[in-house]
């Protein structure tokens, strides 16, 4: 039974370059003699390592703890020693580096003990927890892990397999589908159990009618459907795809899980398929090496493979003059060849200015609308251009800049020759930058201002203990009834308790000098004593003397004025 | 032409009190413009602006008492937002405040640090850990690079260390125009 095809908005017919690369069967490539393993397979989440250097591992050992709720696991590709843990350059348009581990392999290449997984067997939380463990991501190229993609597991009605494979020149989806299909689909139908959809579609691009063929005898006499879905770049996009198999159009902001269709790749589904049949985690990948190169092919390459070392396979020709990553749509121009495969390497180009002549500079937009007409998710990048390469991010979002799926079918047709998706990409991760700034500002804020409240806090509280100290003290020496309460209360307490706290404290000094301090009289023999007593008895007198006349003289002073009155 | 007046007079009264009551009813929390200005400053919290911290330079800024070039951190693009918010000229960034350097992050020599504490109380976003006689650290996401603890430190052990470019935080570079060569 073939169901209906849809069309999907936009899309182009490049030159599909496939032959180069498809003719030969997929060969196992050499061990390099240093493997550089990432720990971070992809931009979203990376692993915590769990090697030492100078650790001898097994092929296929985990290296890498998953970390977080999107990391996966890494593993050694070979047996070997680990040489070194370190940041090293990454297949990635900066050139950036990351931590990664270096393996030397010993050339036995020994697996670890290793055991099929069986998922009929255990729940399902623990089948997605083999599928993280054993490292498995999506091998369309963005690496996005499956046991998250696999989300719930209800709600899926329809499982879609990718192996449209729409770029030009890739064809390591077409030989793995030719074959390995048998594989593909048992892999493919684990995921469909996985994730409780009821149906499972594959869809490939006529242009590759054996593995079309393939796929069908594989799937004979069961109630899988094999379409072959009409070459149009980019048909192997996930929403393209789903458009075209289902009639589905998804809109802005949603994913295919909310309307019970979920995609993935074929190379993904023969990973899974390895890591249940026979519990080995993902470590190699098929990638296809091609352009303007004298052998071209398909190559099973242990992740963390040089790609230089990989070139020397294909041996590039004399003009060779770029090496391109992923395809010539959406890939990247490599800045340096010292990165090694991951999980997401699908293709490596040689380039030539034969094969990709260089872009002609750019001339104004003359506002023809081809670009819209091409672009598969319906935008308008010529207003997108616009607003990007005024930096007005803001009207550029509200033009859907996010909805922008990279896929360059806009450049391609562009008359003016104006590179729009590099502006989309300088666009996109500049809004990011921005959001990430206004994310730390605002918690800077927020922590700046909790830090001035807890000032302030910290000051009233002491003000607070502090009169309540007072107002104790005072109430301790009423209670007590003392010479010194009187002085104490005399000062304006009320208004200031430090002062009344400072003013008993002092009274209490004192008296308690007065009680430790020997006095020199004490030790004196007791007629010494009587005779100071005597002189301090006479003192007495003579002070009380002293005393009485001032009243007197004050009133004596007092007294003349009343008559004058 | 009386009952005219008394129409009109009755209009009056009537909009009178829904203004009225809409001014109560949905009266602004807070000062809008300073909060605007808040927005766009980058809560460094560094003081370079002369002001401690980056409200109060918003509220300046909105009284008409600081102008608008004072901020360092913020850079030219940060004074270009409030002149674009506040309708007037762009000035280039006042030097007597400082200049626009790259985002730097205070790393604390753990092995030299004697444990004083001045550090923390000069943190204005509380970045940094530690207790009387231990050894501090610096919490590497909160810390804003405002260099407010490097001053205070009696042994000189925290560094400005500029950050570094990652993969997570690398940004596709605005697409090189090539000016055509004159014919
Ligand atoms: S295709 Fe190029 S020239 Fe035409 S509207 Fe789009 S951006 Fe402008
Ligand atoms: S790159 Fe973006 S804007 Fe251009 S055609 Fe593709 S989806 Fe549309
Ligand atoms: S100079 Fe420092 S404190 Fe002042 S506004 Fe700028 S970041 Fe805030
Ligand atoms: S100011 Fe310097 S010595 Fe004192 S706690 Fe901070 S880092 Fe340590």
């Amino acid at each position: 039974m073939i169901g209906r095809l849809f069309k999907f908005h936009g899309g182009i017919k490049p030159d599909a370059h496939k032959n180069e690369s498809s003719g030969g069967a997929i060969r196992k490539a050499p061990l390099p003699a240093r493997l550089v393993v990432p720990l971070r397979q992809s931009a979203r989440a990376g692993a915590a390592c769990i090697v030492a250097v100078g650790q001898r591992v097994l092929k296929g050992e985990r290296i890498g703890e998953p970390e977080g709720f999107l990391g996966t696991g890494v593993h050694a590709p070979t047996s070997g020693t680990v040489a070194a843990i370190a940041s090293c350059p990454m297949a990635h348009p900066s050139g950036l580096e990351t931590p990664c581990v270096v393996i030397e392999p010993d050339g036995e290449d020994r697996w670890i003990e290793h055991a099929p997984f069986d998922y009929r067997a255990a729940s399902r939380d623990e089948a997605l927890a083999w599928l993280r463990d054993c490292g498995i991501v999506g091998l369309g190229g963005a690496t996005f892990p499956s046991h998250v993609k696999l989300g719930r597991g209800s709600g899926i009605e329809t499982l879609i397999l990718n192996g449209a494979e729409c770029e030009p020149w890739i064809t390591c989806d077409d030989r793995l589908m030719r074959e390995r299909a048998v594989d593909i689909l048992a892999g493919a139908n684990i995921l469909r159990e996985l994730i409780g959809a009821r149906e499972l579609v594959v869809g490939v691009e006529d242009n590759k009618p054996e593995a079309v063929a393939a796929m069908q005898a594989a799937a004979v006499g069961t109630p899988t459907r094999v379409v072959a879905v009409p070459a149009l770049y980019p048909a192997g996009g996930e929403k393209q795809l789903i458009r075209v198999l289902t009639g589905v159009e998804i809109p802005y902001g949603k994913l295919g899980g909310d309307y019970g269709v979920r995609c993935f790749n074929v190379g993904t589904a023969h990973a899974v398929y390895r890591a249940f049949i026979h519990g080995e985690p993902l470590i190699s990948r098929i990638v296809t090496l091609t352009g303007n190169c004298e052998t071209p092919g398909n190559w099973e390459v242990a992740i963390g493979t040089p790609v230089a070392d990989l070139l020397a396979l294909a041996r590039p020709k004399a003009d060779t003059d770029r090496i391109l990553m992923g395809g010539p749509m959406m890939g990247f121009a490599m800045p340096r060849l010292d990165v090694p495969v991951v999980k997401g390497t699908n293709c490596i180009i040689s380039a030539s200015p034969r094969l990709f002549p260089p872009a002609p500079p750019e001339q104004p937009c003359i506002r023809c609308t081809e670009c819209a007409k091409a672009c598969p998710v319906e935008l308008q990048p010529f207003e997108l251009y616009w607003h990007s390469r005024s930096k007005n991010f803001g009207k550029a979002q509200e033009y859907h800049l996010f909805d922008c799926i990279e896929c360059g079918c806009c450049t391609y047709v562009c008359p003016a020759h104006i590179p729009l998706v590099d502006y989309f990409r300088f666009s996109k991760s500049e809004i990011w930058a921005r959001e990430r700034e206004k994310t730390a500002a605002d918690q800077a804020r927020e922590r700046f201002e909790f830090r001035n409240f807890r000032q302030e806090r910290e000051k009233a509280e002491k003000a607070a203990k502090l009169a309540a100290k007072a107002a104790e003290t005072r109430a301790k020496l009423a209670e007590a009834g003392t010479a010194e309460a009187p002085a104490a209360a005399d000062a304006p307490a009320a208004e200031d308790p430090k002062k009344a706290l400072i003013a008993a404290a002092l009274a209490r000094a004192k008296a308690q000098k007065a009680e430790i301090q020997p006095q020199n009289t004490d030790n004196l023999s007791p007629q010494t004593q009587a005779e100071i007593a005597d002189i301090e008895a006479r003192r007495k007198v003579l002070e009380a003397v002293a005393a009485t006349p001032a009243p007197q003289a004050a009133e004596a002073a007092a007294a003349p004025d009343e008559p004058r009155s | 032409m009386f009952t005219a007046i008394l129409v009109m007079a009755g209009i009056a009264i009537v909009l009178g009190l829904t203004l009225g009551y809409a001014a109560i009813r949905f009266k602004v929390e807070g000062d809008p413009l300073v909060e605007k200005i808040d927005a766009i400053l980058p809560q460094t919290q560094c003081g370079q602006c002369g002001f401690p911290g980056c409200k109060p330079y918003a509220e300046a800024i909105a009284n008409g008492e600081a102008d608008i070039n004072q901020c360092p951190p913020g850079g030219e693009e940060g004074v270009r937002k409030l002149a674009d918010l506040l309708g007037r000229e762009f000035k280039p960034l006042s030097e007597e405040h400082g200049v626009e350097k790259p985002k730097s992050i205070a790393v604390i020599d753990e092995q030299v640090c004697i444990g004083c504490t001045l550090c923390i109380q000069a943190c204005p976003v509380d970045a940094i850990v530690g207790a009387a006689k231990q050894m501090h650290t610096v919490v590497e996401p909160l810390c804003t690079g405002c260099e407010l603890c490097v001053a205070p430190c009696p042994v000189d052990c925290i560094a400005m260390v500029p950050v570094a470019e990652t993969v997570q935080t690398w940004k596709w570079k605005y697409p090189v125009v090539e000016i055509r060569k004159a014919a």
